[in-house]
């Protein structure tokens, strides 16, 4: 006990660091997710057949492709076609893309779970679509939408350890370069273990907090 | 005000409504009856453009119903509408349910849209739910909301989808006590009901609709005392006297 103690004295700086990335990767990426998925789910309920199918088919191809595929092709292949990013910013932009389509399946169940009554008093009160969407349905759609959207965040914090494929030194791979070059596998991986499921807990409360309320008439 | 010219209506080879040609003038409070499946809710829908019709012509005011042109967000703001399951925004209160549309939609100060729904509000009787959600209220108290929105909207004309079909049977007064104050206030209302004593004692006019066509209509007391046609006949006396 006395030596992992001293272990995480001496490693927890370094693993620290690895945190920072861990956090930058999952709030940037779920950011991103959250506003692309809104976007293809705002399309994939449209009643013009074009749009929605649009959507449906990127989404299904996101869907299809291994995150880490995704991630390859943003860092690596990319370049090729003149466009070169930091390998922070690809993990970013990738795991948005790669979750975007979960985020986007997730808003659509709670848009169209909406009584078809509400959008009707909306249009008869005068609201066109867009308002019909910000004051009727995307309020109501949200209660529904936050306990599975709580769930997302806790995969995409775990998720970012993928960012470590492209050289984003984040909390996993941090780990495993501390383990490889000291051979303290038992301390660097428990520690690494343990940060994770630190940042996790916040996120849990928070789902089981919406699930109170939402259970709630 | 409100017109309709041969208007027909199909979904898919079904056709609903087979050329309907009626008009509503205003301060007239005119009531339709007939079976279910007989297109009474679809000429409403169609009167204010929440569903499309496949020819002929509806005029509100002189100006034509179309559902994908610009023009029926104005018409929606002149007919209001209320609906059979109330349709209440659940998220919000009584009160913001009112102000809803002339503060969004008609872009009202807020404060006049304010004053002008707690006036509403106590005029059907609910003054003090004005801050109450719509879940906690009665069938009849949100259904007398619903009323309360639609003339928050200070409408031309309010059509009404089978406004008390979703209540109990003890709450269907205080809604239709509400309507009845309405047509006597001269507000120009078309009504979908089952309620024959609303429509003898209230209407102006009532058409009978069977099959998607007009099969009756005159001054209510004529159609509904001494219905001249054989359908209006058995329909009245199933509705009547359903034992």
């Amino acid at each position: 006990m006395q030596a992992f103690l001293r272990d995480a004295a001496e490693f927890l700086p370094i693993l620290l660091e690895g945190v920072r990335l861990t956090i930058l990767v999952t709030i940037g990426s779920l950011i991103l997710s959250t506003l692309l998925g809104l976007v293809w789910a705002m399309m994939r309920v449209s009643s013009i057949k074009a749009i929605s199918q649009t959507s449906a088919g990127i989404i299904n191809v996101i869907r299809g492709i291994p995150i880490i595929v995704q991630l390859f092709y943003i860092y690596f292949v990319m370049p090729d076609l003149g466009v070169s990013l930091t390998a922070l910013q690809a993990a970013i932009i990738g795991l948005g893309i790669a979750y975007s389509a979960y985020q986007a399946e997730n808003f659509r169940a709670g848009i169209e779970a909406i009584d078809k009554g509400q959008i009707e008093a909306a249009q008869s009160i005068g609201m066109g679509w867009w308002m019909t969407m910000r004051r009727v349905v995307l309020p109501q759609a949200v209660r529904l939408v936050l306990p599975p959207y709580g769930n997302t965040m806790i995969m995409m914090l775990k998720d970012s350890s993928q960012a470590s494929t492209i050289t984003v030194a984040e909390l996993a791979l941090q780990g495993k370069l501390i383990a490889s070059s000291t051979f303290k596998n038992t301390s660097v991986f428990t520690l690494v273990a343990l940060l994770y499921l630190v940042m996790s807990i916040p996120l849990i409360l928070f789902v089981r907090h919406f699930e109170k309320k939402g259970s709630r008439p | 005000m409100i017109e309709l010219k041969g208007v027909r209506k199909s979904y898919g080879s079904f056709e609903v409504l087979k050329g309907i040609s009626a008009s509503v003038e205003k301060g007239e409070v005119v009531c339709i009856i007939g079976p279910s499946g007989s297109g009474k809710s679809t000429i409403l829908r169609c009167i204010n453009g929440l569903e499309s019709y496949n020819s002929g012509d509806i005029l509100v005011e002189g100006q034509r119903v179309d559902r994908d042109a610009r023009s029926i967000i104005s018409i929606r703001t002149q007919v209001s509408m209320v609906f059979q399951r109330f349709n209440l925004f659940p998220h919000r209160t009584v009160l913001e349910n009112v102000i809803e549309g002339p503060v969004f939609v008609k872009k009202e100060p807020r404060r006049e849209a304010i004053e002008r729904a707690r006036l509403l509000l106590a005029q059907v009787g609910l003054a003090e739910k004005a801050d109450a959600y719509p879940p906690q209220l009665s069938g009849g108290q949100q259904q007398r909301v619903a009323i309360a929105r639609a003339l928050a909207m200070q409408p031309k004309a309010i059509l009404f989808d089978e406004p008390t079909s979703a209540l109990d049977p003890e709450l269907v007064g205080e809604v239709l006590g509400v309507m009845r104050k309405l047509a006597d206030d001269g507000m120009t209302m078309v009504v979908v009901t089952h309620e024959m004593g609303f429509a003898k004692e209230v209407a102006d006019r009532v058409l009978f609709i069977d099959g998607g066509v007009i099969v009756e209509q005159g001054p209510s007391k004529d159609v509904l005392n001494q219905p001249q046609h054989a359908r209006t006949q058995d329909f009245l006396r199933r509705v009547l006297h359903p034992l």
